[in-house]
């Protein structure tokens, strides 16, 4: 079919809410769109799980223990939902995690920032991931079939993220003076860097409008953020802390919450990998993927022996 | 044009890569990748869920037990290399499903019964 044909067929199925399959033409743009997109989302899945294993070991209670163990474990899931989505694309797992460990890469900066307390843990889930499933509710309707579907199982999971996280800052906000005050130092350091998770403002987003206009998102940066700040901005007086921002107020007129302006200048430096702990990240899944190396061989080898003695007998 | 086209994995890998025969180029521990089916509960069909890579298939179902029934999703797991999933191809789609759109007599709305049998 000539190529004229094939571009108006795809169009015609974005148009018509028809998702696009693995085998389905597509342009090569979209194509390559979605490989970086998916992949940079498992990325971020992987190596989401850095700042909060650091606290597995030192959980206050042995049930705190294993709700952090099972959202841990729910982050390599959804890593491996993301890889096998991404891979339907045409990249193999080996290249995708390649380029993560060269720095080629992106993921997520928001996991570029310590976890200093148990507070962290809490805001992460409350924050972070409540932040993470704006974007991936709106990403369940995404033109992308293995995307849209890799999206629903993980909005399924993810809201036990949230919800875990916001109960744990709620315990400390009834706590005692000290657990008070590492609940606001905790909501303070994360507020902003969860803003900025929704990437630059739209009228500076590169991606951003051939991404809507194939489907693959379905709204703007800053509408989601918005969004969230609207959310969170009522959530918070449930837990009796503040939002670290004069601005912030309700706004009548537009019927949404303004806030005060992101340092940018931030959020720039931690793509750029200067963030506070970006080496330190990447050098950790370099370590885990190198000390695993053997246990890759090993199954192999036991694989290939079983199989030869399969067809020895 | 044959209908029917081997895939890689679920995905779109072109035929000429495709079959069970073809050595990875990538470095010899890669793991091929299996597909996962779930029963939910018994007395219902395996249904895909998703997919993974593993060594063997016993792998993949151990694999495929901590990543997809991780919340009571399933009571039975099948697994198949992918490279062995043979697809219809979607171009044919046309010659393949539309001759069954206006066969609207193979559904039973279509036949018109006095009310005294409709609920046939």
């Amino acid at each position: 079919m000539p190529l004229p044909d094939l571009e108006k067929i795809f169009e015609h199925k974005i148009d018509q809410e028809v998702k696009i399959e693995p085998r389905d033409w597509m342009p090569d743009a979209y194509r390559k769109t979605n490989i970086r997109q998916i992949s940079q989302h498992a990325h971020s899945e992987i190596v989401g799980m850095l700042p909060e294993g650091n606290w597995i070991s030192r959980a206050p209670s042995l049930k705190r223990k294993a709700i952090l163990l099972a959202k841990v474990q729910d982050e390599g899931g959804h890593g491996l939902y993301l890889y096998s989505a991404a891979e339907t694309l045409g990249m193999s797992r080996e290249e995708m995690i390649n380029d993560l460990h060269s720095g080629k890469a992106k993921y997520s900066s928001i996991f570029n920032y310590p976890t200093l307390t148990w507070a962290d843990i809490g805001a992460i889930g409350w924050l972070v991931d409540g932040a993470a499933i704006m974007n991936q509710v709106m990403l369940t309707r995404t033109s992308y079939g293995p995307y849209a579907r890799a999206m629903v199982r993980i909005c399924k999971e993810e809201s036990f993220h949230q919800r875990q996280g916001f109960e744990a800052l709620l315990v400390l906000s009834r706590g005692s003076a000290e657990q008070k005050a590492m609940c606001q130092d905790a909501i303070n350091r994360w507020w902003w860097p969860s803003l900025m998770m929704f990437g630059p403002r739209d009228s500076e987003s590169s991606n951003s409008d051939q991404s809507m206009k194939w489907k693959i998102k379905r709204k703007s940066n800053d509408e989601l953020r918005q969004q969230f700040v609207d959310m969170i901005a009522e959530q918070i007086k449930v837990l009796g802390m503040r939002l670290p921002d004069e601005e912030l107020q309700w706004n009548e007129a537009r019927q949404h919450y303004d806030f005060g302006s992101i340092n940018w200048d931030e959020f720039w430096q931690v793509v750029k990998g200067n963030g506070p702990c970006n080496k330190q990240r990447l050098e950790a899944r370099r370590k885990a993927w190198d000390e695993g190396a053997w246990v890759r061989e090993a199954a192999t080898a036991h694989a290939a022996k079983r199989n030869s003695r399969t067809a020895a007998a | 044009m044959n209908p029917f086209i081997r895939i890689f994995r679920y995905g779109d890998i072109p035929e000429d890569k495709s079959g069970a025969g073809i050595v990875s180029s990538q470095s010899k521990n890669d793991w091929p990748l299996w597909e996962v089916f779930i029963r939910s509960t018994q007395g219902l069909d395996h249904k895909h869920v998703g997919s993974l890579h593993a060594a063997d298939a016993q792998m993949a179902i151990e694999n495929a037990r901590d990543v997809y029934t991780r919340r009571m999703e399933g009571v039975s797991i099948w697994v198949v290399e992918s490279k062995y999933i043979h697809a219809s191809n979607p171009d044919e789609a046309g010659s393949l499903y539309d001759p069954s759109a206006d066969k609207v007599y193979r559904h039973p709305t279509f036949y018109q019964l006095p009310d005294a049998v409709n609920h046939m």
